[in-house]
């Protein structure tokens, strides 16, 4: 324990001096989540883009109740061959020109501009048509339309989790896997062999080192953005806590993997890259993945991102306790042993 | 007395490369011992092995007659060649790790002392010069008591002042009856230090002996030297051996009145004359010319 303890005192003293990771650490997951906040903060988020030419007095004075929908961006165009150019580049989603006779453009591989067309000649039809016609033809059966209630469960507190899930993926992986790297490389791994540190002890006091660090991290940023944020809670915080300080536990141990044998940090970072890009991408931090490809699906479930921000998501948005998230609970747990054994065995001083 | 560190026929080969080739020797407890050999000749690798961070290709390395193990790394101190030590730590952070990783402990204000770290125990280990760094790192290689110390070119890039320090810190080890093993190129280093020495070339010892016995064995002349603008007589032509190296005539002789006084006869003034007795650098240019000239 004496040796663990040596090892681990002097790697946190390591990284509490080290200023600008200290703050990297921080600021990051501080600014994506104000970032985030302030993007999807106003109450109504535009989803469509559509250029009007020839100004935006056209709209004003059209009759159409087209351009009094919501969620949609109106934009002033002087120039129709480039506003037609951004349609092509998806940068709009549609262009209409008022002028008799008026015509529109979409991009024909745009989901975005299907949709804008299908809009645009419904409005065409006043809706009370619609109803009278579907009655008419008993064709359709039009429900009746219903409201949610309750608090709604914004964009910034369904990718909070996220979030703080990445910045700690971050935070273990490279904290562990270049750490270590950078040790063997610059020969301190080797002085260390010469010891009687056992590679065990080594190793735990890096875990645990690491594991403090990041759960305090995300703890002071959790709570520095919740003041400013508010974000929606429905779950317990230690249940929150216990999710999160589980699966760093599991990340750090993959870094471990990582840095079991790797000499170059190129090459560590390389890999470690590797690993964390598809984790960010296919873990469901910044989208839902319902609907996406089964395979992609399958794959997700392999990154400990994955069960880390479900079991989070569920118990801050869903209020979900420690229980109802036990099988991702599990994973994370069954992931670290594995993870840290391998880590352990296949470690090299040198 | 019983040997402390035994190494028995060491053989190491690396892909294309015989770096150890049989190499055996012993130390006794107390002794300083030295290495010594050219670049390449196998010194650092035969102490990595001896110091348990590299596998020997056939052969072994016994500590208190038993193979090197963990009573080895407890009971001994090793300063590298090269090492880094972890970032943002000051000196007696830096101390107090290696400090916690062994049973053993030194005294440690003696120690703090003895290296002449006081000052310095709360800067940070990267803003240390050169000759306090290795005062550090041999401070790491004694916080723990070790019975045995191993130095790896320990004052390899220091300047004369810092080596002379060091010097008198290796002294002081000394004198404590702690078995030393060290590394150098410097000979004048080797001479002063050490009671053994071990010459190394192309992975094999060619000589071994107390640096007094092996300069006997070898040589039974004296060096005389002349700056060359005072040497008049042809040096082809010279009634001894004489040979003209850079800006001085060199005359090896077993008898110096003799050689004075033919120099004295050819009108060779006297004035710069120096007369040295051999030295190891003498006996390690020797018998390691073959393998600077390959």
């Amino acid at each position: 324990m004496k040796r663990f303890w040596a090892v681990l005192k002097a790697r946190n003293l390591e990284f509490l001096r080290d200023r600008t990771a200290l703050a990297w650490n921080f600021v990051m997951p501080v600014a994506f989540v104000f970032g985030f906040a302030f993007l999807f903060s106003s109450d109504e988020q535009d989803v469509y883009k559509i250029g009007v030419y020839p100004s935006s007095e056209a709209i004003v004075n059209h009759e159409s109740s087209f351009f009094d929908m919501r969620y949609v961006k109106f934009i002033p165009i002087d120039h129709l061959p480039t506003a037609i150019d951004k349609v092509k580049h998806h940068q709009l989603d549609m262009v209409i020109d008022l002028n008799k006779p008026s015509r529109y453009w979409i991009n024909s591989t745009s989901a975005n501009g299907y949709f804008l067309e299908k809009l645009l000649l419904a409005e065409s039809i006043k809706s009370e048509d619609i109803a009278s016609i579907a009655q008419l033809l008993h064709v359709v059966d039009v429900p009746e339309k219903q409201t949610v209630s309750g608090r709604e469960v914004r964009y910034v507190d369904w990718v909070l989790p996220g979030i703080l899930a990445v910045n700690m993926m971050f935070s273990c992986l490279y904290g562990v896997g270049y750490v270590i790297v950078r040790y063997r490389k610059n020969r301190v791994l080797r002085r260390l062999k010469a010891t009687p540190l056992l590679v065990f002890e080594f190793l735990a006091a890096q875990v645990v080192s690491r594991w403090l660090l990041t759960v305090v991290m995300a703890v002071i940023v959790f709570v520095v953005c919740d003041i400013f944020v508010n974000f929606f809670m429905r779950g317990s915080y230690v249940a929150l806590l216990v999710v999160f300080a589980t699966g760093s536990l599991t990340l750090i141990s993959l870094g471990l993997v990582v840095a079991a044998r790797i000499k170059s940090e190129e090459l560590s970072d390389g890999v470690l890259n590797l690993i964390s890009w598809p984790m960010m991408l296919l873990s469901g931090v910044w989208f839902s993945l319902e609907g996406v490809h089964p395979m992609a699906q399958k794959l997700s479930q392999v990154f400990p991102l994955t069960h880390m921000i479900s079991a989070a998501r569920a118990i801050m948005n869903d209020g979900a306790g420690l229980l109802d998230v036990y099988p991702q609970m599990l994973i994370l747990v069954g992931m670290a042993t594995v993870f840290f054994i391998i880590g352990s065995l296949s470690f090299r001083w040198e | 007395m019983a040997e402390i560190l035994e190494v028995k026929n060491l053989v190491k080969h690396f892909p294309g490369v015989q770096a150890v080739n049989g190499v055996e020797f012993s130390i006794r407890p107390g002794v300083c011992f030295g290495l010594l050999g050219p670049n390449g000749a196998g010194k650092t690798t035969t102490i990595e092995i001896m110091e348990g961070i590299q596998k020997p290709t056939a052969g072994e390395v016994l500590y208190k007659g038993e193979p090197i193990g963990s009573r080895f790394k407890e009971e001994a101190g090793i300063q590298f060649q090269t090492t880094a030590l972890q970032e943002f730590l000051t000196v007696k952070e830096t101390l107090k790790m290696f400090h916690g990783l062994y049973k053993r402990s030194a005294d440690f204000d003696a120690l703090i002392d003895m290296c002449q770290l006081r000052d310095l125990l709360a800067r940070d280990t990267r803003k240390l010069s050169g000759g306090q760094r290795q005062r550090l790192l041999l401070a790491i290689a004694l916080v723990n008591d070790p019975e045995v110390i191993i130095l790896d070119e320990p004052t390899t890039g220091l300047d004369p002042h810092a080596r002379r320090v060091f010097w008198s810190l290796i002294d002081t080890i000394k004198q404590r009856n702690k078995t030393v093993l060290l590394t150098t190129h410097y000979m004048e280093e080797a001479y002063h230090l050490c009671d053994e020495i071990a010459i190394m070339e192309k992975g094999k010892i060619i000589a071994q002996g107390s640096p007094a016995q092996l300069l006997k064995a070898h040589f039974d002349d004296t060096v005389i030297s002349i700056p060359a603008e005072d040497f008049k007589v042809p040096v082809e032509t010279y009634a001894e051996e004489a040979y003209l190296h850079h800006e001085s005539v060199t005359i090896r002789t077993n008898n110096v009145q003799k050689s004075i006084q033919l120099l004295l006869d050819n009108d060779i003034p006297l004035s710069r004359l120096e007369i040295r007795a051999r030295t190891l650098d003498d006996l390690f240019i020797e018998l390691t010319e073959n393998d600077l000239q390959s």
